[in-house]
């Protein structure tokens, strides 16, 4: 490590590794987020990805992004501009320079920058030669002829030091910080266990591109980020999606209830499957379903049988599943049906972001059937809204949605470890063997749950079904009054959940000028866009809703403090129109985007000046 | 009592009969409905069968068919159209305690849960299917299914009907099936031996029962169930056993090249001996699949079990691969998975 004369003091740094999908962008970015964390750094991460596995190289389509948000202060967002990008072609410096901050450093491979790859990306003339990128700080690295050269006493061929070029970046981007190489390299020598050569030669290339930054002269400054102050614990870095599912393992671990997942692998949701398929040694069965129709009725089988069953989805599964969810509102079985959402309609933007299935998961069935629906905020607090949910459904016999998006589904963040011993406790209203009394549909009389009877039980045996049922006694009833019963429980359970759920929270005074309203995976943005304001001393607001259905009991209390509401959601309006329709004595301004992207605090203060 | 192949499902204590297994629901079939022949025969297997009653289980989705569970005293569940082989897939991994039981019809299962079905299949999971194969839509009045004959006239087909239908014995063993039955509603024993012989059956056990819908394709099946027919146009499977079938006994099914041929016995030489001889059991499924589309006026239809073979079943391996887990890996509970890979403490 050579001693940097010039450290600036910083904050936070948003940095993106940007290239071809192939060029190994997302593990550059995991591995520089791993770095950051243990110099113990706060950080919030977001892959940009294209839904092609590989579109053809060097086009605009074929970009494939990372971007890490490190800092000292509270990591709410990944940031809205860059302040370092890497970009290894034409085509990701193009897609990029837009979110890129005036005099925010470019590092570009530059021998990927020749006249075919410029005109693949639209340049008319190279942008490293046209003066064109003046305002910046531009590092013109030949990153492709470095790293070859690097490993050509190691005998590798031009083919196989290409791969590595993401690894000579990163050793840049270390140097930049003037962090250890530690964490990374460990990486490798775990990766490459069976291959010492692959070891030897990334720790090569990694030093390499370390060693070269250390010769550049626009790089002699170098950033310095002191550690974040974060409440004492262990900590780890982790994804929305891996959160979410490991939620669910702690809420099977705590109810005793084994856990059963039937789904079907869809973008963004996919990693939930794959990762809860790793662990049958904590009894976790997951069953990769012939279909999304399958993967949810495979969930109610296992449910009815006495298993905390989920199934997990984007928006089109959650299409294809609504009508199975009603003959789990109908059958009254504790269900969790994740849904990472997408932007739609359809097939839609599968890698990309949205609030647009908020209404479909409220109302999106045949019939009146209520759920309860919750949203998560943030990569890290999936884990605690998935054992929400999970408890909820559990205790209250019901189907549960939660909704999360792509954007806190792959995206990462710090996570404070809890101990399971710790979590609330679960307890499923198991119906006792032999018990005389039993009937499918006895309710408790405070919470309208029924009992769950799990098959093999001694006494108890029953049937239920899709078709309406009579109270209590559960048989086939196509009684109108009991049908307006039923219709009415159904509804007056759901309702009831309110009673178990915290209070709605508000960031800021509860009474001022202005109440941002947001709700689900747009948490960290509002809260950041919020603090802004605070901090400029406005009287601004922030209620983030994680309980949509039912809304938490002091929902109006907190709407009426003040002056002005805003809702901000990324969709054209739903949740503004639900609490229309819930809370109906305010008058709710909104604010809407949907692009396929995140809000970015700047767009939301500048909004929530113009409100004022 | 034979001896059962999977040890899994618990073994009632006590002796059970029919009145074990009928629920206090008021039976909604249609008068002379083949239906009704069906439940007696469950009613009949299942205590001969001899779980503990608690570890049945019956699961449908809808058509005539799938009202069966709230008619047989055992835990059940009534699903959403062609979803109970999903809805049974994950009754039997959550649960390979139970007996599963799914009731389901030609369209619920071949129709709009085609695709459930060739995949349970596929997959094996150890469940009994039986199917009522009525050859028409009962429930919503009479529109043709997927195994309605070419030409049949119904309400959605006034002209006939331009769809080759599907032969489920075909369908069961190109999805790789490991047992196939067939029966009639017509004959409680035979239901009750498949029945039997497909509970024994470690796998996704299919029958087809040829079912006659009074109100809406009666007599379908009449070239087959009909006493004066029956004789010769079906032939009853007996493992082991050659093939013979007629009034007399005298005709035969023999392997003539690559194609079963109907032979009359003493006539032009053959005896018994030249008759193939049934094997359930074999791996290969190429003679099942011949015997599975034997059909009137050329060849007697084939009841009785075609085909049993034994393969690994999707629960058993799910229970291996949890076991071995349990075994082999390092997180045991949700704290070790928690705390593993990489983290750190913060002061």
């Amino acid at each position: 490590m050579s001693d940097q004369a010039n450290f600036i003091e910083k904050e936070d740094v948003v940095v993106k590794f940007c290239g071809d999908s192939g060029d190994g962008m997302q593990l550059a970015g995991t591995l520089f987020s791993d770095a950051a964390a243990l110099q113990g750094l706060d950080l919030a991460t977001f892959p940009d990805y294209p839904a092609e596995i590989r579109a053809p190289h060097n086009t605009i389509a074929g970009v494939s992004g990372f971007q890490v948000h490190v800092g000292r202060k509270k990591i709410d967002t990944s940031g809205d501009f860059v302040d370092i990008l890497v970009a290894m072609n034409p085509a990701s410096l193009k897609s990029n320079l837009k979110w890129t901050r005036p005099g925010a450093t470019i590092i570009v491979d530059a021998d990927a920058f020749d006249e075919a790859a410029c005109k693949k990306a639209g340049y008319e003339t190279s942008p490293l030669e046209d003066d064109s990128l003046n305002g910046y700080n531009l590092v013109k690295a030949p990153v492709t002829m470095l790293t070859r050269n690097a490993l050509q006493p190691l005998g590798i061929d031009n083919k196989n030091a290409d791969r590595t070029r993401n690894v000579f970046t990163l050793g840049i981007i270390y140097h930049i910080f003037s962090w250890s190489l530690d964490s990374t390299v460990n990486y490798f020598k775990i990766k490459f266990k069976k291959k010492p050569e692959m070891i030897e030669a990334n720790k090569l290339v990694l030093e390499t591109g370390y060693s070269y930054a250390d010769t550049i002269e626009t790089l002699a400054s170098s950033y310095h980020i002191s550690k974040a102050k974060m409440p004492a614990g262990r900590y780890r870095n982790i994804t929305g999606n891996v959160a979410t599912a490991w939620g669910f393992l702690a809420a099977a671990e705590r109810s005793g209830r084994p856990l059963f997942l039937g789904s079907y692998p869809i973008t963004p949701a996919t990693e939930i499957l794959i990762e809860l398929a790793k662990y049958k040694s904590l009894g976790a069965k997951v069953f990769q379903a012939e279909d999304e129709i399958a993967g949810i009725c495979s969930a109610i089988g296992a449910s009815y049988t006495g298993s905390l069953a989920l199934t997990t989805t984007s928006g089109p599964g959650l299409s294809l599943k609504s009508e199975a969810i009603g003959l789990a509102v109908m059958t009254e079985l504790p269900l969790v049906i994740v849904n990472v959402q997408r932007g739609g309609p359809s097939t839609g933007l599968p890698t990309k972001s949205e609030q647009s299935d908020l209404m479909q998961a409220l109302f999106g069935r045949n019939g009146e059937a209520p759920v309860v629906v919750i949203a998560a905020s943030t990569p890290a607090d999936c884990f605690h809204f998935a054992y929400q949910a999970a408890k909820i459904a559990l205790e209250h016999m019901t189907p549960v949605i939660l909704l999360t998006d792509g954007s806190i589904g792959n995206g990462s963040q710090l996570f404070r470890i809890p101990k399971v011993a710790d979590l609330p406790s679960i307890t499923p209203p198991l119906a006792e063997p032999n018990d005389k009394n039993y009937k499918p549909y006895n309710r408790d009389p405070e919470t309208f749950v029924r009992q769950w009877a799990i098959p093999g039980t001694e006494g108890l045996r029953h049937r239920i079904g899709g078709l309406e049922k009579e109270n209590g006694s559960g048989n086939v009833s196509t009684d109108p009054a009991n049908h307006q019963l039923m219709t009415n429980l159904r509804e007056a359970k759901i309702q009831k959940v309110a009673d178990f759920i915290p209070e709605q929270t508000i960031f800021g005074g509860k009474k001022g000028d202005l109440l941002v309203v947001s709700w689900g995976g747009t948490g960290g943005t509002t809260q950041a866009a919020v603090e802004e304001m605070q901090k400029q001393g406005k009287k601004v607001s922030l209620a983030h809703f994680n309980h949509i259905m039912p809304l938490p009991k002091n929902t109006y209390e907190v709407l009426a403090g003040f002056k002005k509401i805003i809702v901000c959601e990324l969709n054209s309006g739903q949740f503004v129109n639900y609490l229309r329709m819930k809370e109906p004595d305010f008058k709710y301004s909104q604010f809407n985007k949907v692009m396929g992207l995140p809000f970015t605090v700047t767009e939301l203060v500048a909004k929530f000046n113009e409100m004022l | 009592m034979f001896e059962f192949p999977d040890k899994t499902i618990e073994r009632s204590a006590v002796e059970l009969n029919k009145a074990d297994f009928v629920s206090d629901q008021m039976v909604k079939w249609c008068p002379g409905c083949g239906a009704h022949a069906i439940l007696a025969s469950i009613a009949n297997v299942f205590p001969k069968i001899g779980y503990r009653k608690e570890n049945f289980m019956m699961v449908s989705g809808i058509g005539c068919s799938s009202r069966f569970p709230y008619y047989v005293n055992t835990y059940g569940f009534h699903g959403i159209h062609g979803r109970a082989n999903a809805i049974a897939s994950g009754v039997k991994i959550a649960n390979p305690n139970l007996s599963v039981w799914i009731a389901t019809g030609d369209g619920d299962s071949m129709a709009i849960g085609g695709n459930h079905f060739i995949h349970i299949i596929r997959r094996n999971i150890d469940v009994n299917i039986v199917m009522f194969n009525n050859q028409i839509y009962g429930l919503t009045k009479g529109q043709y299914s997927p195994t309605t004959p070419m030409g049949s006239v119904t309400k959605t087909s006034p002209q006939g009907t331009i769809e080759h239908p599907f032969n489920p014995g075909e369908l069961v063993l190109g999805a790789q099936g490991t047992f196939f039955a067939r029966a009639v509603d017509t004959n409680v024993k035979l239901m009750t031996e498949v029945m039997f012989e497909a509970a024994r059956h470690d796998g996704t056990s299919v029958i087809e029962i040829l079912q006659n819908c009074i109100i809406f394709a009666d007599k379908t099946h009449q070239a087959i169930t009909d006493k004066e027919v029956r004789d010769d146009a079906q032939i009853h499977l007996k493992n082991g056993e050659p093939l013979i079938f007629g009034k007399n006994r005298d005709k035969g099914i023999r392997l003539n090249g690559t194609q079963l041929e109907v032979v009359t016995i003493g006539e032009n030489g053959i005896t018994e001996d030249d008759l193939l001889v049934h094997d359930q059991y074999q791996q290969d499924p190429g003679v099942h699949l011949m015997l599975a589309k034997m059909y009137p006026p050329h060849f007697p239809v084939a009841l009785g079990v075609i085909r049993s073979a034994m393969y690994p079943t999707y629960d058993d391996l799910v229970e291996d691969q949890i076991t071995r887990a349990k075994n082999t890996s390092k997180i045991l509970c949700v704290d070790d998975l928690l705390n593993s890979g990489d983290t750190w403490e913060i002061k």
